[in-house]
This record gives C-alpha cells, sequence and structure tokens, in this order.
C-alpha cells in the first residue's frame, strides 16, 4: 500500500518535472528540474531494490552531468528566447515522432516472447536477493569475473586523459598562476615593511 | 569465490601495459624533453613483447573467464602487429625531431594503441572486443590530431574521430542484436548458439558488425576517410595507421567470422564478396588520378585491403592462410615505402608529391633501388613477395569457386599496376627538379634496406613464411 503510494509519488513527480525541463522558460530552471527528475528516478530505483543503480545516478548524473549543464547554461552568452522560437512550429512534428515511438514501445510489448529457457538461465546466474545486495553482488562480478575488462576500461579512461591533456595543455607566457610553494615559504621579513608613520604626515 | 585468473596468456599485454605507465611517468616527471629516449624504450618494450608472445601463445588456451584467447592464429598476428608498431614508432623519432613536434606521449600512445590492438587480436567475446577496439581507437584519434597548430591534422583528426565513433556505433549496435538473440556474448557460446542456423536478426546484426570492422579496414564503401586522414595525419602517424591497426582488425574480424559465425557463411560471404570487389576497383582506379604519395598509398591500401577480403571470402583454411601471407608482406612493403616517404625531404621541408621524387635514381640511387623492389612487389609482379601474397589469396578463391571474383582482382591488380609503375617511370626517367635532402636519416635508411631484403628473401625463400601462416590459420580453424 504505502509502495505504491510511494511509487506514485515519485513517478509523477518525475514525469511533470520532465515536462517541466522542456517547457521551463529560463535554462536554469529546465536543469534544476532535470536535477529533480533524477531524483525521483533514483527513488524509483530505489523502491525496486536496485539501489546500487540509485546511488549510481544520483552519483554521475545529479553530481556530474547535471551540474555540468548547469555550468554551460549558466557560461554560455545564448539568447534562449530567440533560440525557443518556433517551439510550437515543430510541436506537431515531434509530437507525431513521439505518437509513432509510443505505438512501436506498444507493439514491442504486445509482441515479445521470451524462450522457455530463458527465466530459467537468468535465474541461475542471480543470487537470491535475500542473500546478497546488488551492490555485493555487482562487486563481486566485476573484480573477480569481470577483471579483465574493468582493467581494459581502465585504460581507456587513462588514454582519453592523456589526449584531453595532450590536445589542450599548453604553455603560456605571462599567465599568474598561484604557486602554493611560493605562497607558503613567504616569511615575515619579506612581505611586511614596518614604517613608522609620523602622526599627521601619512606615508 | 572464483579462482584467481591465469595471467601468463596475456603476459605481453600485461607487460606492456605496465611499461607503457612507467614510460609516462618517467615523462611527466622528467626535467626535459625525452621523446626520443622514451621511444627508444617503447620500442625496446614492443621486441621484448614479441619474444614474449609466443612464449604465452604456445598453445591454445582461454583466461579471465572466457574472456581472452590465445592460439597459434593470434600469435602470427600479434607478431605482425608488434613489428609494424615497432617499425612506425622507430621511423617517427627522426620526423618528430626534425618538425619539432616532439611530445613525450607520442611513444607512450603509440604503445597503448599496440596493447589495444592487441587486445582486440585475443578477444573471446564482445565485450572483451569493444574495449580492446576502443582502446585502440582512442589512441589512434588523439595521435592523428596531435599535432594541434597543423589544420590539416586537426580535420584529420576531427573526420576520424566521427567516422570512428560512427563505427562503434554500429558495432555495439550489432553486438547487442546477436546478443538480443543468442543470449551470450562469448565467441564460444555464440559458435554453439548457431550452429543450426541463426535467425534473420542475427544476420542483420553480423552485418552491422561487418560493416563496423569494414570502416576499421577501411574497404568500400566505409572507406571515404582513408584518403583524408592519411593526408592529412602526420606522415609517422599515417605510416602507423597503414599498417598495425588494419593488421588488428582483419585478425578480429577472420576470427568472428571463422568462429562465431563460422555457420553463417553463406549470409557473411556475399557480403565480403561485395566490399572485397568494390575495394579493389577504388583501390585501383581512385588512385591513378593522385598527385599526393600519401593519398596514393591511402588508396593503394584500400585496393590491398580488398585482395586480402577475397581470401576471406573463400572461409577455409587456405584462404585464411592467404590472408595471412598477404598482410605479412603487405606490411613489409607499407613500412619499406613509408620509410621512402619519411626521408622525402627538400631544404628541410617534408615532400609529400609523386613528382617531387623525379630524377631519383640520380640523386640517391640507393634509395630509388628500395623504392623499385616495394613498388614492384606491390604491382605483385613475379617474382617479388607481392606476387606471391597475391597468388595465395587468388588460388585459395579460385578452389572454392569464386572465379568471377578472382578474375575481377587479377584485372584490378592490373590496372594498379599503373600507379606503382608510375612512380618508378618518375624515378627513374624523369628530370631531377628539386633535389631532396642527403642524409635525411641513417636510421630510414637502414629499415628501408631491412624491409626491402626481407621482401627479396621471401620472394625467394617463401616457404618458412607460407608454412608458419600455414600453422597460424590450421590454429584458428582446429579451436
Amino acid at each position: 500500500m504505502i509502495q505504491a503510494l510511494v511509487f506514485y509519488l515519485f513517478a509523477a513527480i518525475a514525469v511533470a518535472s520532465g515536462v517541466m525541463v522542456i517547457s521551463a522558460r529560463n535554462p536554469v530552471h529546465a536543469v534544476l528540474f532535470l536535477i529533480l527528475a533524477f531524483f525521483n528516478a533514483a527513488g524509483l530505483f530505489l523502491l525496486n531494490g536496485a539501489e546500487f543503480l540509485a546511488m549510481v545516478l544520483v552519483v554521475v548524473y545529479v553530481g556530474a552531468v547535471a551540474v555540468l549543464f548547469l555550468f554551460v547554461v549558466m557560461l554560455l552568452d545564448i539568447n534562449y528566447l530567440k533560440l525557443r522560437e518556433g517551439f510550437l512550429q515543430y510541436l506537431p512534428t515531434g509530437g507525431l515522432i513521439g505518437l509513432i515511438l509510443l505505438v512501436e514501445l506498444v507493439m514491442v510489448y504486445g509482441g515479445w516472447t521470451l524462450s522457455p529457457e530463458a527465466p530459467l538461465s537468468a535465474a541461475t546466474r542471480i543470487p537470491a536477493a535475500s542473500a546478497m545486495s546488488n551492490t555485493d553482488a555487482l562487486g563481486r562480478l566485476i573484480y573477480t569475473h569481470y577483471i579483465y575488462l574493468f582493467q581494459a576500461s581502465g585504460l581507456i579512461l587513462l588514454v582519453a586523459m592523456i589526449g584531453a591533456i595532450l590536445l589542450t595543455l599548453r604553455k603560456r607566457e605571462g599567465v599568474r598562476k598561484q604557486s602554493i610553494y611560493r605562497q607558503n615559504s613567504r616569511t615575515k621579513a619579506s612581505s611586511v615593511e614596518i614604517r613608522k608613520v609620523q602622526s599627521g604626515g601619512g606615508i | 569465490m572464483s579462482e584467481f585468473p591465469n595471467l601468463v596468456p596475456a603476459l605481453p599485454e600485461l607487460f606492456m601495459a605496465g611499461s607503457a605507465l612507467v614510460l609516462l611517468l618517467v615523462g611527466v616527471f622528467a626535467k626535459k624533453d625525452l621523446t626520443a629516449g622514451l621511444s627508444a624504450l617503447a620500442v625496446f618494450v614492443m621486441i621484448v613483447a614479441c619474444a614474449l608472445v609466443p612464449a604465452a601463445g604456445a598453445a591454445h588456451a582461454v583466461t579471465f573467464s572466457g574472456l581472452f584467447v590465445v592460439d597459434g592464429f593470434t600469435v602470427f598476428t600479434k607478431l605482425l602487429v608488434l613489428v609494424a608498431a615497432a617499425f612506425a614508432l622507430a621511423m617517427s623519432v627522426n620526423w618528430l625531431h626534425k618538425e619539432r613536434a616532439e611530445r613525450f606521449e607520442y611513444p607512450v600512445l603509440v604503445l597503448f594503441a599496440t596493447i589495444g590492438m592487441m587486445m582486440m587480436i585475443s578477444a573471446n567475446n564482445m565485450i572483451s572486443l569493444y574495449l580492446g577496439l576502443e582502446l585502440q581507437s582512442l589512441s589512434l584519434y588523439v595521435l592523428a590530431a596531435f599535432q594541434r597548430d597543423n589544420a590539416k591534422a586537426s580535420e584529420a583528426g576531427l573526420k576520424y574521430f566521427i567516422l570512428g565513433s560512427l563505427a562503434s556505433g554500429m558495432l555495439l549496435y550489432g553486438a547487442s542484436l546477436v546478443y538480443g538473440f543468442a543470449g551470450s556474448i562469448g565467441f564460444d557460446d555464440l559458435a554453439h548458439a548457431f550452429a543450426h542456423g541463426a535467425p534473420i536478426g542475427v544476420v542483420v546484426g553480423v552485418v552491422f558488425i561487418l560493416t563496423a570492422m569494414a570502416f576499421k579496414i577501411s574497404a568500400v564503401p566505409f572507406h571515404m576517410w582513408t584518403p583524408d586522414v592519411y593526408e592529412g595525419a602526420p606522415t609517422p602517424v599515417t605510416s602507423f595507421f597503414a599498417v598495425a591497426p588494419k593488421v588488428a582488425a582483419f585478425s578480429l574480424l577472420v576470427r568472428l567470422l571463422i568462429g562465431p559465425f563460422g555457420e553463417l557463411v553463406q549470409q557473411w560471404q556475399q557480403v565480403v564478396i561485395f566490399i572485397s570487389i568494390a575495394s579493389m576497383l577504388i583501390g585501383a582506379f581512385a588512385a591513378i588520378n593522385q598527385k599526393n604519395i600519401k593519398r596514393l598509398m591511402a588508396y593503394s591500401s584500400i585496393g590491398h585491403v580488398g585482395y586480402a577480403l577475397m581470401g576471406l571470402a573463400a572461409g577455409d583454411e587456405a584462404g585464411i592462410r592467404g590472408v595471412l601471407i598477404y598482410l605479412s608482406i603487405y606490411l613489409f612493403m607499407n613500412v619499406g615505402t613509408f620509410a621512402v616517404i619519411l626521408s622525402m625531404r627538400h631544404k628541410g621541408r617534408a615532400m609529400e608529391n609523386i613528382s617531387d621524387l623525379a630524377g631519383l635514381s640520380k640523386t640517391h640511387p640507393a634509395m630509388a633501388l628500395w623504392m623499385m623492389v616495394f613498388m614492384f612487389s606491390m604491382a605483385g609482379v613475379p617474382p617479388l613477395a607481392g606476387f606471391w601474397g597475391k597468388f595465395y589469396v587468388f588460388m585459395a578463391a579460385i578452389d572454392k569457386g569464386l572465379i568471377t571474383l578472382a578474375i575481377i582482382g587479377v584485372l584490378t591488380s592490373v590496372v594498379g599496376a599503373f600507379y606503382y609503375l608510375r612512380i618508378i617511370k618518375v624515378m627513374y626517367f624523369d628530370e631531377t627538379v628539386e633535389v631532396l635532402d642527403r642524409g635525411v636519416g641513417a636510421g630510414l635508411g637502414v629499415i628501408m634496406a631491412v624491409n626491402a631484403l626481407l621482401i627479396l628473401a621471401f620472394s625467394f625463400v617463401p616457404m618458412p613464411l607460407i608454412s608458419s601462416a600455414g600453422a597460424a590459420a590450421a590454429a584458428l580453424f582446429r579451436g
């Protein structure tokens, strides 16, 4: 009962904030609604017992992706009102595509057949939900069965990092950079000068 | 608890990955630029890996829960990739120095790309295939664009990146279709699942995967990036692109089509025949009008891919043996030709036009002689090695009854001979216009000579190569 109630709460807010994302006038508000939608989706995952997915959604999508969006929206000087002109003009086409997609999804759902052995083979690979939390299960898989793929992904990310640095980092002259070492090694003698000030004279 | 995986089969990759990390750290913390030293070390790492590969892959072995496979076939192609990468890296040091483009990341990225290729070759699962492919491609995208101030190189990098990601997307889509119908992504499971034919959805998936692989080996009709990227990328990077990634992608394609999709030969054979014919035609005719020698090499490589695909179209052990022989000979011809291209400098500036070679026989007789060997071999003039490469793929195709394919192959290689012979004509019979610099690098001269002598050795003593390629192909079919 409570579960159903919470489900409808999360689902309704998620859908409503999804609508707000595309209809909000202010792009910053749109991104904030996007974050709200992510949070509600995470709640839905939690309800289904996928707590790892819920946490990843919050950490990755809210923590990184949405905040990045926010930065881009705030930093770029784009006239959003101009960008949104003709929004209604595209509505019929967009709506039609959405409708076709919906029909397709319904047809896929209607024509869905599973091979008879599929539930069986799926069941053999999944431990019982009560025996193990899914974070635990994922961790066990990633660090044992799929260690090779895990390490390979690490190498790919390293190459991506090297590439980003190689393609963008350059030495520039005349940049005032902060040097923590120089800041910390300043002494009183080198930075403070004590003068006698005559009263009424000034320096 | 699962057991600790057996690391021995992956020893060369582990060694190279560790070394790459060490080289990266040394490069980052060194006070001055160490590109030349790190490149030499990276070449050394590849040579050590060459010694490790046969030891690690002595027998058929699967490790990391079935994600990684080694056998005679992987040993053969990994050695080809390592030799190609080592030559390409050795050739770049001099060029990077002359162009003032020394970045210590260069040898590190080449090492990572090579690791990616070796992972592709050893892939035994769709995910390990994809990760190997991405490691390789990502390193190559960066290498293509690493000369940031050069507009052409940046364009080449961007083009390669966009089309490469498109190909990766197609690969993933195809793999997901195959997974949806088979319920597995391990190559052994897939072969088992398709033992008695497969539904139409799987065929669609296989075609998508073939498309992605055709992108990677630059086979027609997915070749359009090749000339621009070859021309725009820095020349040593082009010499790397032209051989090692193609050998790796070819090896992966062969393993996919013979292993998991071996029973679908009726379905994929027609696709392979089509891209083989199209590649041979475009490779032969589009190259005729090229002025830039790097573009010419791009079209030439498209043509060569077409010939090698002919062996794959045959789909039997003799055909795969032909592919391996072809790729090995292609490697040495291409490395040698790129050594010549890298030596083309006039007053310190790199030259890229075919006309710049005019009168080379009078000013640089040795270089002209080696180039003549490479060109005759590429054209497939008997008794040079290139002829034997073509001979074995043609024979395999004819034995399988693919007569039309073989006839088109012979005709296009006659057309192709025109532009290879034109280079020889320019070198030997045209008047010198601008004298190319002397002493551009003793190392390049040595590499040219070594490759030319290897080609001559293959031409007259072909048996060692043929028997080892045969053993590698047999290892693939036994597994």
